[in-house]
């Protein structure tokens, strides 16, 4: 079995084959998953919020779709994954009650995936498959060995990315 | 740190479990009434976490559990999270229903008004005992529910928390009925500012 490395929330790790990278329970975060298929190293980020910008407190840059990103790519290319190949996936953005007078505060999956779309196509990198929005939880596993991105759900079944 | 919560003295969480010991005794009166069973509490726990440790307070982000969540406004707009495990949920359905125990599997719409019909009368309670120890007029939202993961559910609460900082003040009492080993758990987090709101309303600002 390969080592399992666990990604809380507003966190990112990095790894190289042989290894899974998971992250349990997203609502309305969204995990992010970089990974190049030759040198088969990749990196699964949680983030909580859209923009670091925004925020009063912006100690934790991992908490951030703006700031998260750009430090975990320079992390897989140290380990190195060339950046012209690392391709993204991702999954979560949920919201997850719905109320009828829903403000902004309720919208922030939507919010976060939006944001994480905006900044991948900054940093140049492709998107290959996404599952986001819905109002249920995810959680996500990286497959170092095949760049396989799972997304398990509790009654919304299984899919691989 | 910047954060406020960090800077809080041994009194004023005295004081803030104390509110929470009162609020929490009024609600699980309340659920006793409702379920004619008699009612754990625990003493309320005041805690500042860090934002990735408060879904390990109910399992792991990835346990599954049942959620009834409600906003609260007025001068200290705060989060109402009563959170059950899956099967407590499904106990108290059955209790709440007059079905015989075990006989809960999935919720039906009955079944979920019933869930958060409970959430309503928990946050009432709990808030009439917070606005007569404040003087804040509080009044909670309509109740929503969401039956998930742990971790997905608290998100909801903990991505607001974490415009401001990396821990949360989390006021929280665990309820177990006597027999049937209905737990749930009563989380109130006031909202960034609030909190001082609070603590001038009780006296304690300094």
């Amino acid at each position: 079995m390969p080592d399992l490395i666990k990604v809380g929330m507003a966190d990112y790790k990095v790894g190289r084959n042989p290894a899974n990278l998971i992250s349990y329970g997203l609502g309305s975060c969204v995990g992010i998953a970089l990974y190049d298929p030759v040198t088969k190293v990749g990196g699964l980020a949680h983030i909580m919020l859209p923009d670091s910008k925004q925020a009063r407190s912006a100690e934790n840059p991992a908490k951030f779709a703006d700031t998260a990103l750009p430090l975990m790519l320079d992390d897989i290319i140290k380990l190195g994954a060339a950046k012209s190949r690392i391709i993204a996936k991702i999954a979560g953005g949920a919201q997850m009650f719905t109320f009828a007078n829903a403000t902004d505060i309720m919208r922030v999956g939507e919010r976060n995936a939006e944001a994480v779309k905006m900044v991948l196509k900054k940093l140049d990198i492709k998107m290959l498959a996404e599952d986001t929005g819905g109002n249920y939880g995810r959680t996500v596993e990286l497959k170092l060995d095949s760049g396989i991105y799972r997304v398990k759900t509790i009654d919304k079944g299984e899919k691989e990315l | 740190m910047s954060e406020d919560i960090l800077k809080l003295s041994a009194l004023q969480l005295d004081a803030l479990r104390e509110i929470g010991n009162v609020g929490a005794g009024n609600s699980a009166t309340a659920l006793s009434q409702i379920i004619n069973r008699k009612i754990d509490m625990t003493v309320p726990q005041v805690a500042i976490m860090p934002l990735n440790d408060v879904p390990d307070v109910v399992g792991g982000p990835d346990a599954m559990v049942a959620g009834v969540y409600l906003r609260v406004f007025g001068p200290a707009p705060s989060s109402i999270l009563f959170l059950l495990p899956r099967d407590s949920a499904f106990y108290l359905v059955d209790m709440l229903m007059g079905r015989e125990q075990g006989n809960t599997t999935s919720l039906n719409s009955m079944d979920e008004s019933a869930l958060m019909e409970i959430g309503n009368i928990l946050a009432g309670a709990y808030l009439n005992a917070l606005s007569h120890f404040t003087n804040l007029t509080l009044l909670p939202s309509i109740p929503a529910l969401a039956m998930d993961m742990a971790g997905a559910i608290l998100s909801v609460i903990l991505s607001q928390l974490g415009q401001m900082g990396d821990h949360a003040l989390v006021i929280e009492t665990e309820f177990t009925t006597e027999f049937d080993g209905v737990k749930g758990h009563f989380f109130l987090i006031p909202d960034p500012g609030s909190l001082s709101t609070i603590l001038a309303a009780i006296g304690v600002k300094e």
